[in-house]
């Protein structure tokens, strides 16, 4: 039999990638963790987690992730920086083409993750790092005493809305609809702050700005037509995520919006090929969510390597 | 063997970027960033791969307010990369190391 360089790679170093990881090296498989970017993903860009049992005060995003990285390298995993540009997951053997070099493996989980939604109105490419954020936790201290927009109404809109008035003046939180999505401890919290104003029914139609960068976002009120500008200095955007899957180019079966079709055992149409955490179709998209789903995937490539 | 990558502040930047003769690419980063940590090790490796040819230096931004409100920075990471004192490219955010290369390639 042909072999490959290891048992198991993982493609992403986000909860879902590291956890299958810890689990996979407990069972002593050989093991290969990619990360295209830096371990962590998106929780990297998540200033408070309070969601992740065993830590009752709660967590910053890139503190937990450092833990489990601590966590996996006590497993002797190698967590390598590289980036898949394209697979091929047929037969036995399947194939990973990184930039610099190939590598082979007996089982894949596909852990990429997914990334910030963009809003596509006119300005918001434009003031990037000029008043257009994805990250809270990065940014709001460019905004002491500013006063700010943000768009969207899920869990991640509120939870860094909030995070925000620790700086800002005002938080113009601007929801498509006339509910917010988040979940109840948030929407109370939010209601609460006297520094957020949920403008209801209203979507952000462009983002203007000058030399110094984002001064204004023009509102539309959907339910009256109404349009009119609000001066902000920065507007901060949670709409949702796409999911990461560009490199996986018709390798494994896709949903309408891009995200990776699992059964409930975590895996793909390929066999040995598996998919965890943010970028599988799931109605969850949480810290612990993709943990359970990293080792549910490790533990059906342990199988799925027993039955070869 | 390179040394770590030196802390420039708002009184050694105009000496240590602007007047530097090797191009530089300067990081603004502050303690409390999840991404700007995240880049750090890629930072560290390509300061060792391109000595001499290319001088990496960051910038808190909590300890040196000046520098980066006269680039207009609102976010970090903000990489700068600066040639006989002139900014030539700006890249924010999270940053993989290929993108990182390859800008730094064009621009040398």
């Amino acid at each position: 039999m042909i072999q490959a360089d290891y048992d198991l790679v993982i493609i992403g170093a986000g909860p879902g990638g590291l956890t299958a990881a810890l689990y996979a090296a407990r069972a002593r498989l050989s093991v290969l963790v990619l990360e295209k970017l830096a371990p962590g993903g998106q929780i990297l860009v998540t200033d408070w987690i309070e969601n992740y049992p065993g830590f009752p005060e709660g967590i910053s995003g890139p503190d937990l992730m450092e833990r489990m990285l601590d966590q996996v390298r006590r497993f002797d995993v190698g967590v390598e920086s590289g980036e898949v540009v394209s697979m091929d997951l047929d037969g036995p053997i399947k194939t990973l083409q990184l930039s610099d070099k190939r590598v082979t493996a007996r089982t894949v989980i596909i852990a990429s993750g997914s990334s910030p939604q963009n809003l596509g109105v006119p300005g918001e490419n434009r003031y990037i790092g000029r008043g257009v954020s994805t990250c809270a936790t990065c940014d709001a201290p460019f905004f002491k005493d500013a006063v700010v927009a943000a768009v969207g109404g899920g869990d991640t809109a509120v939870q860094e809305s909030l995070f925000l008035t620790r700086f800002v003046r005002k938080v113009y939180l601007v929801h498509r609809r006339d509910e917010l999505r988040a979940v109840k401890v948030l929407r109370e919290r939010a209601r609460d702050n006297e520094k957020i104003e949920i403008l209801w029914d209203s979507t952000v139609e462009e983002i203007k700005g000058g030399d110094a960068g984002v001064n204004a976002v023009t509102i539309r009120n959907l339910k009256t037509g109404d349009v009119s500008d609000r001066a902000v200095e920065g507007c901060f955007i949670w709409v949702g995520t796409i999911p990461n899957t560009g490199f996986v180019s018709g390798q494994v079966d896709l949903d309408e919006q891009g995200f990776i079709i699992t059964d409930d055992r975590r895996r793909t149409n390929k066999p040995g090929v598996f998919a965890v955490g943010d970028v599988r179709n799931t109605p969850l998209r949480q810290v612990v969510t993709a943990a359970g789903d990293g080792a549910v995937a490790a533990n059906e490539a342990m199988l799925y390597l027993e039955n070869l | 063997m390179a040394e770590g990558i030196k802390e420039v502040s708002d009184a050694t930047f105009d000496q240590e970027v602007i007047q530097s003769e090797t191009p530089v690419l300067v990081d603004f980063w502050a303690p409390w960033c999840g991404p700007c940590k995240a880049i750090a090790p890629v930072l560290e490796e390509i300061h060792k791969n391109y000595e001499g040819q290319l001088k990496i230096v960051k910038c808190n931004v909590d300890d040196n307010p000046s520098t980066p409100s006269s680039f207009g920075i609102r976010a970090i990471p903000t990489l700068i990369f600066f040639k006989g004192g002139e900014k030539v490219e700006q890249i924010v955010g999270m940053v993989d190391k290929a993108k990182l290369e390859q800008t730094i390639k064009s621009n040398l």
